[in-house]
């Protein structure tokens, strides 16, 4: 199975990514309007509510969704199944743009925008913010030295500038080369860094709510916040890449890439059945099941999160027939990620509630507009990348 | 992906060593509050809602006069937050209390930041905008200041408010303690000074404890036996006494637990030193090591990346 990775060469003006377009437009003007009016212009945040969906979705469920960047890397190249190494590009790539969307997300939220620089220098080693921020830094620094040689890979030895840049062709190309060859010595300790990062950033984005007890809704505020970060995001990673994989054959008409993402959701019984006893199993250890029959939507929002999202997946992927339908798996997979989504969208929107100052919360327009318009251009952006740099496998594929 | 096995063991030696030198216990937490801070005492029993502090606090902040600067009805049929042109302000409360006549008592009761005595606002801030001055007052510093405001997360209080219609340069608003004043020996935070029931009482957070505890004694009738800010998260600068449960004036029931202890101690035991991330560099090392043995060959040239 000589899979080799290989640019998409496919027209890029589909239908599709016209909608894209809109969307990133959308957003933009939001984004513009966020600049010149402020953050109370374009969002419903309050005093008592200072963090919307600007940090629930597209901070802290990018973070989580761009797991299965460091899970299939540590798969394939720390515990060496390299029969998993056709979906680390693609998830490699995924993690980038996550984490730069992330960062742009943050540009916008953060009110001064400009001072984004300051935490280098500011250390405040009391504050889970502090590390979580560094350790985004230098994560996202390293998700970018794990995708050099992808790009060196395309344009070393053909680097072809137009126009008055031809003059650079030959520098680029050096520098390809060096940085290529030198990376391929050392690029193991990036891959375990990686992990080593992810690791300690996923669980610290439990940690930021542990400081809010009386905010937080208890059956979400448990002491093992971090490790329950941590389990789902191990746990949503070879879901995430079965759920975009399959998103991008079908939407290249590719093979199917079923032989990996089958076997690859074996593992996820177990990831996901650990993140499920230990969720489970934190409910019932601190009583806050009684909370459960309350009806509110707080409570709500905890039922489906759990039921639908850990609970139904889990139990159709013990079954073979699930685990080797297309169909089937990428609906639990669907599940799973949606199930992470709506958890890190719990904790830090639902199930968060100021005791003193009773305002509910619900996103404004532009608010959702931003949200969307930055997807949007992540999306554009991978569709652009895999369209001329060698991530998804062109082996396949039937070329006319 | 290639691992030069020499290079490997050179670079875990490095990670060894360092995880082996890490101190053999985690820190137990410890508060880091001021030894002798300032405080204020507020009386409930004492205010009669004129709104002379939220006055005296606008002009000694340079912050815009208060809604209906004289007003002491209407202004309370709407229960007010401070907020980021108000750095404190004057509720008034129906708890059920009745006066000779069956008439309902109102009771007044102030709020402005506690100035907790280990503020999870200061262990929050990312850069350490935030800090608990050797007088008891939180400050904010604006220059250090990205915006993030998780410090407004983390407040039990929702103390600090947002500048939210300044798209530039926004600043967290809250009480200062009147830092620059109380610093000043004899200095008064303005509301303390210009309070003319007495109902805000300025000094040592140790003095006033004891002024507290000494009036809950002398009157049992009348408060109820507790400080509410003696404990409370850890405690805090600003404490009340009161007739009237503390809840119905919205003073929260909180834990005696300082707010930012559960956090940092997490935090501290997996990360001083780094000892922890090193350690799983190390464990993940050895697995690479092991399980890529002899595959070079196998491997696609591709590095890395791949």
């Amino acid at each position: 199975m000589a899979h080799k990775a290989g640019p998409m060469n496919r027209p890029l003006w589909t239908p599709g990514v016209l909608v894209m377009l809109v969307f990133m437009f959308a957003g933009a003007l939001a984004i513009i309007a966020r600049f010149t009016g402020g953050i109370g212009y374009v969002t419903n945040l309050t005093h008592a509510r200072p963090w919307g969906i600007w940090v629930g979705i597209d901070v802290a469920t990018g973070v989580a969704l761009a797991a299965g960047g460091f899970t299939t890397a540590a798969l394939a190249h720390i515990f060496g199944r390299h029969y998993y190494e056709p979906v680390t590009r693609p998830a490699l790539l995924t993690a980038v743009l996550g984490y730069t969307f992330v960062v742009i997300g943050l540009l916008v939220d953060i009110g001064r925008s400009w001072a984004i620089w300051k935490p280098m220098f500011n250390w405040n080693l009391n504050s889970v913010l502090f590390e979580v921020a560094m350790c985004v830094m230098i994560y996202l620094t390293v998700l970018y030295i794990e995708f050099l040689p992808i790009v060196a890979e395309q344009f070393k030895g053909r680097m072809n500038l137009p126009g008055i840049l031809s003059k650079l062709n030959s520098l680029v190309d050096t520098i390809l080369q060096i940085a290529d060859r030198i990376l391929g010595k050392v690029m193991w300790i990036f891959i375990i860094l990686g992990v080593v990062l992810s690791c300690m950033h996923q669980s610290s984005l439990g940690s930021l709510m542990l400081v809010a007890p009386t905010k937080l809704h208890p059956l979400w505020y448990t002491p093992i916040l971090p490790l329950l970060f941590l389990t789902s995001a191990i746990a949503v990673g070879y879901p995430m890449v079965v759920f975009e994989t399959t998103l991008a054959t079908s939407a290249f008409k590719l093979d199917s890439e079923m032989h990996i993402l089958a076997p690859l959701t074996r593992f996820t019984i177990y990831l996901l059945g650990a993140y499920m006893v230990l969720k489970i199993g934190d409910m019932l250890v601190r009583g806050t099941w009684v909370y459960l029959l309350e009806g509110t939507t707080q409570t709500n929002a905890f039922i489906v999160e759990v039921l639908f999202g850990v609970m139904l997946p889990w139990a159709m992927l013990l079954f073979q027939r699930v685990r080797q339908s297309a169909k089937g798996l990428f609906f639990a997979a669907a599940l799973i990620v949606g199930g992470v989504v709506l958890n890190r969208i719990n904790v830090f929107i639902v199930g968060f509630k100021p005791p003193l100052s009773e305002n509910g919360y619900f996103p404004a327009v532009s608010e959702i507009l931003v949200t969307l318009g930055l997807i949007a251009t992540l999306m554009f952006i991978y569709r652009v990348t895999v369209t001329w740099l060698p991530v998804l496998q062109a082996s396949k594929e039937v070329r006319s | 992906m290639q691992i030069t096995r020499r290079h490997f063991f050179r670079f875990m030696g490095a990670a060894g060593a360092s995880v082996a030198v890490r101190p053999a216990s985690a820190h137990a937490w410890q508060t880091k509050a001021p030894p002798d801070p300032f405080g204020c005492l507020v009386d409930l029993t004492r205010c009669v809602g004129c709104r002379k502090c939220e006055e005296a606090c606008a002009e000694v902040n340079g912050l815009p006069e208060p809604e209906r600067v004289n007003c002491q009805c209407t202004i309370f049929e709407k229960n007010r937050r401070p907020d980021e042109t108000a750095f404190t302000v004057i509720n008034r409360y129906y708890t059920g209390k009745v006066d000779a006549f069956d008439k309902p008592v109102p009771t007044y009761a102030k709020v402005q930041c506690m100035h907790c005595q280990d503020p999870v606002c200061v262990s929050a801030c990312i850069v350490g905008a935030l800090t608990k001055e050797d007088t008891g007052a939180v400050r904010y510093d604006v220059t250090k200041c990205i915006g993030c405001r998780y410090c407004m997360v983390a407040c039990p209080f929702e103390i600090p408010a947002y500048e939210y219609f300044d798209p530039v340069t926004p600043r967290v608003m809250k009480c200062t303690f009147c830092q620059e004043r109380i610093k000043e020996t004899g200095g008064l935070p303005g509301c303390a000074a210009i309070c003319p029931t007495e109902t805000i009482t300025f000094g040592r957070r140790e003095t006033l404890l004891a002024v507290a505890k000494k009036r809950l004694k002398e009157n049992p009738g009348i408060y109820i036996q507790h400080v509410y800010g003696e404990k409370e998260v850890g405690g805090t600068a600003w404490m009340y006494i009161s007739s009237v449960p503390f809840e119905t004036v919205n003073l929260p029931e909180l834990p005696d637990a300082p707010a930012p202890k559960l956090s940092e101690t997490i935090q501290h035991s997996l990360f001083s030193y780094l000892w922890f991330p090193v350690l799983l560099f190390g464990v993940l090392g050895a697995f690479m090591a092991r399980c890529n043995k002899g595959d070079h060959k196998a491997t696609s040239p591709d590095k890395g990346g791949a």
